[in-house]
């Protein structure tokens, strides 16, 4: 067990690493650079004086030889330390500290949303004996999948905030602010947890020792919670990993749609501006939640189903 | 008097539909100074209350003299007070922070007299050695990160401290703009510890201005507050309100999606929103808003020619290109009536904008004779030729004005049908810049905001960043140098419609249509003024009663 965490651990240090050097490829390969951006911005449509270019760039390390710029930001980056941010002086960390909470917050709560809706609309399906309603409820997660996150976002708005004052439109101000783009970002997610739990549910219903759960006399609904739920539970459970993959990107969308403060629009305004300091610290802990929840996922296999032999696996 | 002065503004502002909006381009030296009223009522201004504005984007920072764009002015400008202002209705320049100020001949030396009564919002007193101190600032450690000001300051030699009150600024050589520039926020006056502060900590709050407001909160890419000003008593004359700011409060937050900015405001979540497009006037409108809009000085959106190479160093393409465009038509069809359709290189707000109309009219018989005439034949694919060289340019563009896309698209189909050929390159800002630098384009579009005729010497100039890509020449670039050596306001502005006329007839801008502000305030919003770069004043600015 503490060899297989520790390979897990390994690999999620390479992946950190791999994030880290694709990110700053990507960017430094990007053209313009973000000196010129950033005075652009500061004079729009004005002169750009070379000798501006060469001061910022030199304050910045950008005039040093790529690789060595590189090794700069990763040698300081092991240490902890990120950087400031190109365009306004603030430090990464800081910038960090306060996007990550509200991403946090934000993208929990959707989860918890998809799981209830998703894990809900598969046990009833696979529950009911009611053909119709079983159609009703299974035609949904196509739909939810097909809608587009920010119309989605849009139409919420329109009717829960601008029609029915229900819920402020933009903001990270209290609960309130956090319903709607919570809502907007657990749709899509809780149509592919239901049309993933409600097969594996249909499977397990067919299986011989519900047959047998039956036969003792149990009721549907204790066959339903007791054996069902709980092996159809694995491949959910699977796709969690990658579900919070799609969180944070869905949160790029909602986050400007809703105009809240956190790493979506942190991330969209870095890349914008080539700010490839943020941009990393946005990379580097997007990867670092992605693979820390994987590996708690692969770690919790064995306690829903003690026959799962732990094999290593890749992050 | 009240009234009499409400009236006067009342013409400034346009109460019509407004146009596609930018976001975050288009900028340059915001002027300070108040006009255009929201609305002209004739009640008296209540004061108190907190007034929540939605920008449609982030704002770089919140130091006056680090900033350019419109969003970031919006906060900035209410912090801090200039040596001058600007009257946005005759560009004239007015007091402000300095009461009076003599002008040498050479225009070299600048010495201003300051209000003795003026204290910064830390308590200390504005005095000589403060104006000091921020000019050695702006050419000394602020030198990379304010490039405005620094251009406004271009042959700075020095400032002295003439006595308590009074201050000379001298240049090396005439600088005929710095008057005007004085007036603008990026040269606006802050406190002596403000000066020796860290650029990059000024840029996240760490300001102490005069102004109406001062700064409570300020956190990038959420928002900020500001609050009134206690005991705020120099305005400037433009100014309507002699005293404190109306309002206690403001709150900007941050609303990229336009329709969630209208749907706030007609919600009652805002009380005056930015960048409003033309889809979502009907929802400002139909729930009591107005939408005020009002066009931005400086150079017009232009398309302006690289003339180093290909069809468009042929003066005569250039000159059939300048009529073939039918500029109007741009405007109605995919703009809106907040919109004009430009009628020199400069906008018609700019002060010494001279309307040349007549050289711009459109006529499309004219230009294909002249294309005809210059050895340009149509080929088989409807696009003309010459010695075997099709006739056909690009344009690169970043969309960072919405309506940009849809202007370029429609100057492609009205250049097609002269037998001329537009490839429309859409870039991103960042690539727009590097384009640029590496000469990369036939014809750069873009704009830029500034209240003084200047703007063409660093945009048309051969000496600076030569969009153009011309020789030297001996007329155009001694008549803008000449402009900036010019006392005499009649005489320069002679000098800058010869300037125009010349930037026309030789074909170094083809000018489409003048950029326009338009800015969305609920029914009981009232005195929000645009200042004479089109930048919003909330000095004025008050709530009324819910009607």
């Amino acid at each position: 067990m503490t060899a297989y965490v520790l390979r897990r651990l390994g690999a999620a240090v390479l992946v950190l690493w791999a994030a880290f050097t694709v990110s700053f490829a990507v960017l430094y390969l990007l053209p313009s650079d973000p000196v010129s951006i950033m005075l652009d911005a500061a004079n729009p449509g004005g002169t750009v004086d070379p000798a501006q270019v060469a001061e910022l760039s030199a304050r910045y390390g950008f005039d040093r030889p790529p690789l060595e710029q590189y090794l700069v930001l990763l040698g300081r980056a092991v240490t902890g330390d990120l950087g400031v941010s190109v365009t306004s002086g603030a430090p990464v960390s800081q910038l960090l500290a306060d996007a990550f909470p509200q991403t946090l917050a934000l993208t929990s709560f959707a989860l918890g949303i998809a799981l209830l809706l998703g894990g809900t609309i598969a046990a009833v399906s696979s529950w009911s004996r009611s053909t119709r309603l079983r159609g009703a409820l299974l035609a949904l997660p196509p739909l939810g999948v097909s809608m587009p996150t920010f119309w989605i976002g849009l139409l919420l708005l329109q009717l829960f905030s601008f029609r029915l004052p229900l819920f402020p439109a933009v903001g990270n101000q209290g609960f309130g602010s956090l319903v709607l783009p919570a809502v907007t970002l657990a749709i899509p997610l809780s149509a592919v947890i239901a049309q993933v739990l409600a097969r594996s549910m249909r499977t397990a219903w067919d299986a011989p020792y519900v047959e047998t759960a039956l036969a003792k006399g149990a009721s549907r609904g204790r066959v339903q919670w007791r054996h069902v739920t709980r092996n159809a539970a694995l491949p959910a459970l699977t796709l969690l990993g990658i579900a919070v993959g799609n969180l944070l990107a869905g949160a790029v969308v909602v986050e400007t749609v809703f105009s809240r403060a956190g790493f979506g629009g942190l991330v969209e305004k870095a890349v914008r501006t080539q700010d490839i300091p943020v941009v990393q610290g946005v990379v580097v802990v997007g990867a670092l939640v992605f693979v820390v929840v994987n590996l708690v996922v692969d770690l919790a296999y064995p306690a829903l189903d003690p026959r799962i032999a732990r094999t290593p696996a890749t992050a | 008097m009240l009234r009499s002065t409400r009236a006067r503004s009342v013409l400034l502002t346009t109460l019509v539909v407004p146009g596609l909006l930018l976001t975050a381009c288009s900028s340059g030296s915001p002027a300070a100074g108040s006009s255009a009223s929201a609305t002209a009522d004739a009640e008296t201004a209540t004061p108190g209350g907190t007034l929540r504005f939605a920008l449609g984007a982030s704002p770089s920072g919140v130091d006056p003299q680090q900033v350019g764009s419109n969003v970031s002015i919006y906060i900035a400008r209410q912090l801090a007070d200039s040596l001058t202002d600007q009257d946005p209705e005759t560009g004239e320049i007015v007091p402000w922070l300095a009461q009076s100020w003599d002008v040498s001949d050479d225009l070299t030396q600048f010495t201003f007299h300051l209000r003795d009564d003026v204290t910064f919002s830390d308590g200390t007193p504005l005095t000589a050695t403060t104006v000091k101190a921020n000019f050695d600032a702006l050419v000394g450690p602020l030198a990379a990160t304010a490039p405005l000001a620094g251009s406004y300051l271009s042959g700075y030699q020095g400032t002295t401290v003439d006595d308590e009150h009074t201050v000379t600024v001298a240049f090396a050589t005439p600088n005929a703009q710095f008057l005007q520039a004085t007036s603008t926020v990026s040269l606006a006056i802050l406190s002596d510890a403000t000066a020796t502060t860290d650029p990059a900590a000024r840029l996240q709050g760490e300001i102490v201005g005069s102004g109406p407001f001062e700064l409570e909160e300020y956190t990038q890419d959420q928002g900020a507050t500001i609050v009134r000003r206690d005991g705020y008593a120099w305005p400037s004359e433009v100014s309507e309100n002699p005293g404190e700011a109306y309002l206690d409060q403001i709150d900007f937050s941050i609303v990229p999606e336009s329709g969630v900015r209208s749907g706030g405001l007609a919600s009652d979540q805002f009380d005056a929103v930015g960048d409003v497009l033309p889809q979502d006037v009907p929802q400002v409108e139909g729930s009591g808003g107005a939408v005020l809009t009002r066009t931005n000085p400086g150079v017009a959106f232009v398309l302006q020619p690289n003339v180093s190479a290909g069809p468009l160093a042929d003066p005569d393409v250039r000159a059939a290109v300048q009529v073939a465009i039918n500029r109007q038509e741009l405007v109605d069809t995919v703009l809106s009536e907040a919109f004009k359709p430009a009628t020199s290189v400069l906008a018609s707000t700019t002060p010494g904008y001279v309307d040349l109309s007549d050289e711009l009219a459109f006529d499309q018989d004219g230009a294909a004779d002249a294309l005809d005439d210059a050895g340009w034949t149509l080929g088989a694919d409807g696009i003309r030729e010459k010695g075997g060289e099709k006739l056909s340019f690009d344009v690169v563009y970043a969309p960072l004005f919405t309506g940009s896309q849809a202007v370029l698209e429609l100057t492609q189909q009205q250049l097609k049908a002269v037998g001329v050929d537009l490839q429309v390159r859409q870039q991103t800002p960042a690539e727009q810049q590097a384009a640029l630098t590496a000469g990369d384009y036939d014809t750069y579009y873009y704009n830029v905001t500034r209240a003084d005729g200047d703007i063409l010497r660093t945009q048309f100039s051969s000496k600076f960043r030569n969009i153009n890509k011309r020789p030297a020449d001996t007329v155009l670039d001694p008549l803008l140098d000449a402009q900036l050596a010019q006392g005499d306001a009649a005489k320069r502005d002679d000098d800058l419609a010869t300037a125009q006329r010349t930037i026309l007839e030789d074909g170094y801008a083809i000018p489409l249509f003048e950029l326009a502000q338009s800015i969305g305030v609920g029914a009981d919003v009232h005195g929000l003024a645009f200042d004479a770069s089109s930048r919003l004043l909330f000095h004025d600015a008050w709530i009324g009663a819910d009607q």
